[in-house]
């Protein structure tokens, strides 16, 4: 999340104060990341100095400054808006290493583990639809937000419906004698 | 008091080596206006447990009560004018009457039930505009792509005087989109003191409901808490930077 953008793409409509922002922000994301003031004075005042914003009354004490976008600041949040996020390295999911770690530990079954994490986010999505329910009719960016959320939590719980009928399944079959499945194995010839 | 209750309800299918236990001593008890949303992979019995819940199945042992009556002690006609006007039951396969338009297909059970017909077409329409099909209310069944069949078969379900809906993946060809406005139509009707029990096996519409049950093999294994408060998870944006945007 790049506030750096966010501050760039409010001002994009005209010159603003910090506190201004602050509270823009807030709206545009749905109130659902709050934002404290001293952040986005700090980050205008980088803004500032890479030449991407302008104050109206430089070197004064900036919450009492109105700040405007630059040319160069257009463009840089034109890039920012059309480059696409860096998704192609798997990042280290702290839920994959848990189940991973459940399925070496003696004792321990896999499926309850799985269970325990599918509720907690069956829960966590409950709250999110409630929000939703309540309000999302009136407010495009705050559903937006709320969808993207409950977007994320519901791939993770269907990672754990996979991985439970995954086990399901190998625990049916018989296991192949190196005990390592063969897509790793050829991946590991590959490199 | 509930609504409908489950008591140790178990269904078995066949006989020795062939033996199925669908249902092993489930109990279920749903409030009047409450939620339940029934999650669980395929084959661990979430159809078995709803069609015994709408008394289209029996079951091989327990019990099951709608209103604080047992299903046992009725008869054939008290059993069939049950599911005609208080239980809206929407099948895994949508089940709408080929010969029959949209609308018509929803107003049935109304007309059935001794709506007048004028009244029971504004009321079919009033649903089917609900969930976008207003314009598509005077075609057949075999017009209508699986999703718009499967939104007129969930207004048929909750259209009239139900006190209990019961949807078996209700938006298993729905985009999500629609698939939340079956989710909404259901919930308002439980806003009315509707009890709704919601077969599926998608997180997203499970966490619609006000409480998510979680069967597996034919057993109830778990099921949702009180869902934490918002705030515990809205917290200021720190330490969450880019590090790539310069800060
Ligand atoms: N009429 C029947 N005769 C024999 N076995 C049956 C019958 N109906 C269901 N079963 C078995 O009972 C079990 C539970 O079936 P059920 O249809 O309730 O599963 P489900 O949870 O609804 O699955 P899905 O998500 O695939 O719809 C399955 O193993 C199924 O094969
Ligand atoms: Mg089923």
């Amino acid at each position: 999340m790049s506030i750096r953008h966010a501050i760039l793409a409010l001002l994009s409509t005209g010159p603003k104060y910090g506190l201004q922002l602050k509270q823009e922000f807030e709206a545009t994301t749905g109130d659902v990341w709050p934002l404290n003031v001293g952040q986005v004075y700090t980050t205008l005042q980088r803004l500032e100095r890479d030449g991407l914003v302008e104050s109206d009354d430089p070197g004064s004490d900036s919450a009492h400054n109105s700040f405007l976008v630059t040319p160069s600041g257009e463009a840089e949040l034109s890039r920012w808006l059309n480059t696409p996020p860096d998704l192609a390295a798997p990042p280290r999911d702290e839920l994959v290493i848990k189940v991973l770690c459940a399925l070496k530990v003696p004792g321990v079954d896999v499926t309850t583990v799985i269970q325990v994490h599918r509720r907690y986010l069956v829960e966590l999505m409950q709250q999110w639809t409630r929000l939703k329910e309540d309000e999302a009719d009136f407010d495009l960016s705050f559903a937006l937000v709320v969808d993207a959320e409950l977007f994320r939590l519901d791939s993770v719980a269907r990672w754990l419906d996979a991985a439970e009928s995954r086990l399901r399944r190998s625990s049916m079959e018989p296991r192949n004698e190196s005990g390592a499945p063969l897509l790793r194995r050829r991946l590991v010839r590959w490199r | 008091m509930s609504f409908l209750e489950l008591r140790n309800v178990s269904r078995s299918f066949g006989v020795g080596e062939a033996k199925v236990d669908a249902l092993r001593g489930v109990d279920l008890s749903v409030e009047p206006g409450g939620f339940v949303a029934v999650m669980g992979p395929s084959g661990s019995g979430k159809s078995t447990l709803l069609t015994i819940a709408g008394s289209l199945e029996e079951p091989t042992r327990g019990e099951v009560l709608i209103d604080g009556v047992s299903l046992s002690r009725l008869s054939r006609n008290e059993k069939a004018r049950l599911r005609r006007r208080t239980i809206g039951y929407v099948f895994q396969d949508f089940n709408l009457l080929a010969g029959l338009t949209a609308v018509e297909n929803v107003c049935l059970p109304l007309e059935l039930d001794g709506v007048s017909a004028k009244r029971a077409r504004a009321i079919g329409m009033d649903a089917l505009e609900e969930l976008g099909l207003a314009d598509r209310s005077n075609h057949y069944p075999d017009q209508l792509s699986g999703g718009e069949r499967q939104r007129v078969s969930i207004a048929r379900a909750v259209v009239g005087e139900r006190r209990l809906v019961l949807a078996d993946e209700p938006s298993g060809a729905l985009d999500s989109v629609n698939g939340e406005a079956v989710m909404r139509m259901i919930l308002s009707a439980c806003k009315t003191g509707v009890a709704a029990v919601v077969v599926t096996h998608d997180a997203h519409l499970a966490s619609w409901a006000d409480r998510v049950v979680f069967l597996r093999d034919g057993c109830v294994v778990d099921q949702t808490t009180a869902p934490p408060s918002p705030e515990s998870f809205l917290q200021p944006l720190s330490g969450l930077e880019d590090p790539s945007s310069g800060l």
